[in-house]
């Protein structure tokens, strides 16, 4: 007798479970939904239009015709002679695009070289302090990027702090030209990036125990055996993420090239708005804007992948 | 401390509500040129006509353009260049308001009047014109200044001191004009001349950019390509700068106020178009961006100082501004790949 009511909850249980696994569902569905919603609706959806509209013809005033066009995808590539209006390859464009993923490159390296001996230095204070140091290295996002970028850009220009003050000093007699250079650029990427390198690094570092660090020195290693077995490995994954957060706004920057670079050399972010402004060439730049995304999307997967055998052999 | 902030709160809110049924008679929306608006002229339209004016900026033609192509921007006014007023007209984007049946159309100087962009001025009236040349300092450089060979082969002061607007046109037509060759040129053959003089001209430029008043007066370069209201402006900071009339020609533009088709406040708009061609509020346009405008009378009520500049007042010897229509599309293409590669 005692073992019906058993079974007669048995099938109740189940359904109440079931219920309760649906509700479940719907909640997780409908807490997802916001961030569906506007991914889907500003992601995704522009990137259709940019797509879509890659494969059509210019508009005489910008804007874009409902004819099929490959023109836009040619055009990167090749270009009709201005002679003889044959199609030859041409390496403008490649040009851009070399030129935008060097600097991004070496500003991804520089970001690295320095961020990591910070990020080191704050993961080795005691927890009370570190706080206070991360504060100071997110502290410049306190101010628009913009605005940093023109402080920059007063601070290295001929009349500016540096070259008056060292002709003060008599060490120079003529400003030294730092500004509108591709230093410059170099330099201001990496200034607008290098948190973006230390707080992921810090995030790995953090973790890092240094009891490990200490039985290596015990073991008889050496401060680069040390450096390169222990600490890096444990770094890893905040070295790649930093790598990626600084390369991609890197490689895409436009207010830093224009202002400190000079506005003598596209880059690829200068090229895409040119094409929407006075080019009034929308196919062409919704195009260059999908290659410079399929380009990304490669490297990173290709870094990725790497990134992930790497861990593997050393886990 | 939070008294303070409280009652200036407090204040602010009041005054809110206060001035709300004030200004809730009407509303223009201005869409015009960065740092171009007169903020007393504004005031005095809102006093006048007890509306309430917004203003928005652009950069570029082109920008505009591209915006007020998609429709729905709400706004009423907008001030095009010569060109593009005849693009927008051929596009149907501007309403038909007929300034030249207004009250003040007969303060306009007759020869703004008869304009090929907008023949009769059946939908624009001027806002300003000037020039676009280059500016010089003349401490720098102490030779003949009214050439273009200082920004295509600089002599020996000037290199690597120069900076070049960053617009294709403007730099094109400047090499064009210095080769002595026709503008909205299709010719391959001339074009591919411009392309070697100013590829081999690039490496003595320091920048190509639109900020011209700046770049001079902080020192980063000596010689810019500038348009005339801006050349006075900064010769106020640099005194030594000299606005240049090469011998080989330069453009002349104006810009103009004309009122967008779907304009939803079509009859403030129509005010403000009647309003700024009264003498006395289009020199107070003049008087803050330093550009002529096209309304007779107006000198009386301008800056002294606008009556004599050298950037205003053109000498006799100097040639005609060249007003450049717009080019062809296959030209623009042209164009376009020529500034592409001094670019890349």
């Amino acid at each position: 007798m005692a073992a019906q009511p058993d079974i007669a909850a048995a099938p109740a249980d189940g359904l109440a479970q079931a219920q309760s696994d649906a509700r479940a569902r719907r909640r997780r569905w409908l807490l997802l939904a916001p961030a569906l919603l506007t991914i889907g609706l500003f992601g995704l959806f522009p990137l259709v239009i940019t797509l879509i509209y890659s494969f059509l013809s210019p508009g005489t005033y910008g804007g874009v015709t409902w004819e099929f066009s490959t023109n836009a995808y040619t055009q990167f590539l090749f270009e009709r002679d201005i002679f003889d209006d044959t199609l030859a390859f041409s390496t403008t464009y490649l040009n851009i695009f070399g030129r935008s993923i060097g600097l991004a490159l070496v500003a991804t390296i520089g970001a690295l070289i320095i961020g990591f001996p910070t990020a080191y230095f704050i993961a080795s204070k005691p927890p009370e302090q570190r706080n206070i140091w991360l504060f100071l290295i997110t502290l410049p996002f306190w101010t628009n990027l913009l605005i940093r970028t023109y402080a920059v850009l007063l601070i290295i220009r001929d009349e500016g702090i540096i070259n008056v003050s060292l002709m003060q000093i008599g060490l120079i007699d003529r400003p030294f030209g730092m500004l509108y250079t591709d230093g410059a650029v170099f330099m201001g990427l990496i200034y607008s990036y290098l948190p973006f390198m230390v707080l992921p690094l810090y995030a790995s570092l953090e973790k890092l125990d240094f009891r490990l660090v200490e039985a290596a020195y015990d073991l008889y290693a050496t401060r680069f055996q040390v450096l390169r077995r222990i600490i890096i490995p444990a770094a890893r994954p905040g070295i790649i993420a930093g790598c990626i957060l600084v390369f991609i706004p890197g490689l895409g920057a436009y207010i830093t090239p224009e202002l400190l670079g000079g506005g003598k050399k596209l880059m690829i972010g200068n090229l895409i708005a040119l094409q929407f402004g006075s080019s009034r060439n929308w196919p062409f730049g919704s195009a260059a804007a999908l290659i410079l995304m399929v380009v990304v999307m490669a490297a990173l997967l290709i870094y990725v992948r790497n990134a992930g055998k790497a861990g593997v052999r050393h886990g | 401390m939070k008294r303070t902030t409280l009652t200036l709160g407090m204040a602010a809110v009041a005054s809110f509500t206060l001035a709300a049924p004030v200004l809730a008679e009407g509303k223009l929306n201005i869409y015009n040129w960065g740092n171009y608006t007169s903020p007393e002229l504004i005031e005095k339209f809102e006093a006048e006509y007890d509306v309430e004016v917004t203003l928005d900026g652009y950069d570029s033609n082109e920008t505009m353009l591209a915006k007020v192509k998609e429709g729905g921007t709400g706004y009423d006014i907008v001030v095009p260049g010569d060109y593009m007023i005849k693009i927008m007209i051929q596009e149907g984007l501007l309403a038909e308001i007929k300034p030249n049946e207004m009250e003040n159309f007969s303060n306009m100087d007759p020869k703004w009047v008869d304009v090929w962009w907008d023949e009769g001025r059946n939908y624009s009236v001027p806002w300003q014109w000037g020039t676009t040349s280059f500016t010089v300092d003349t401490e720098v450089y102490d030779g003949d200044i009214n050439t273009l060979k200082l920004l295509f082969e600089p002599p020996a002061e000037l290199q690597g001191r120069i900076n070049m607007l960053n617009d294709m046109n403007d730099v094109i037509n400047a090499g064009l004009r210095y080769l002595g060759y026709e503008r909205c040129n299709g010719n391959v053959e001339e074009l591919k001349e411009v392309t070697d003089l100013l590829l081999e001209a690039k490496q003595h430029w320091r920048t190509m950019d639109y900020s011209t008043i700046e770049k001079l007066t902080s020192g980063d370069v000596d010689l810019s390509q500038n348009w005339n209201g801006a050349a006075m402006r900064a010769r106020e900071q640099r005194p030594t700068l000299q606005y240049a009339y090469p011998v080989e020609g330069f453009t002349g533009w104006m810009d103009n106020v004309a009122v967008l088709a779907d304009a939803p406040n079509m009859d403030n708009a129509k005010l403000f178009v009647n309003f700024i061609m009264a003498p006395e509020n289009a020199a107070l346009i003049s008087n803050f961006a330093r550009y002529a405008n096209g309304i007779k009378g107006s000198e009386e009520f301008m800056d002294a100082e606008m009556l004599t500049a050298p950037e205003i007042v053109m000498p006799a010897d100097a040639p005609t501004p060249d007003f450049v229509k717009p080019c062809p599309q296959e030209t623009v293409d042209l164009y376009n790949r020529i500034w592409t590669r001094l670019k890349g």
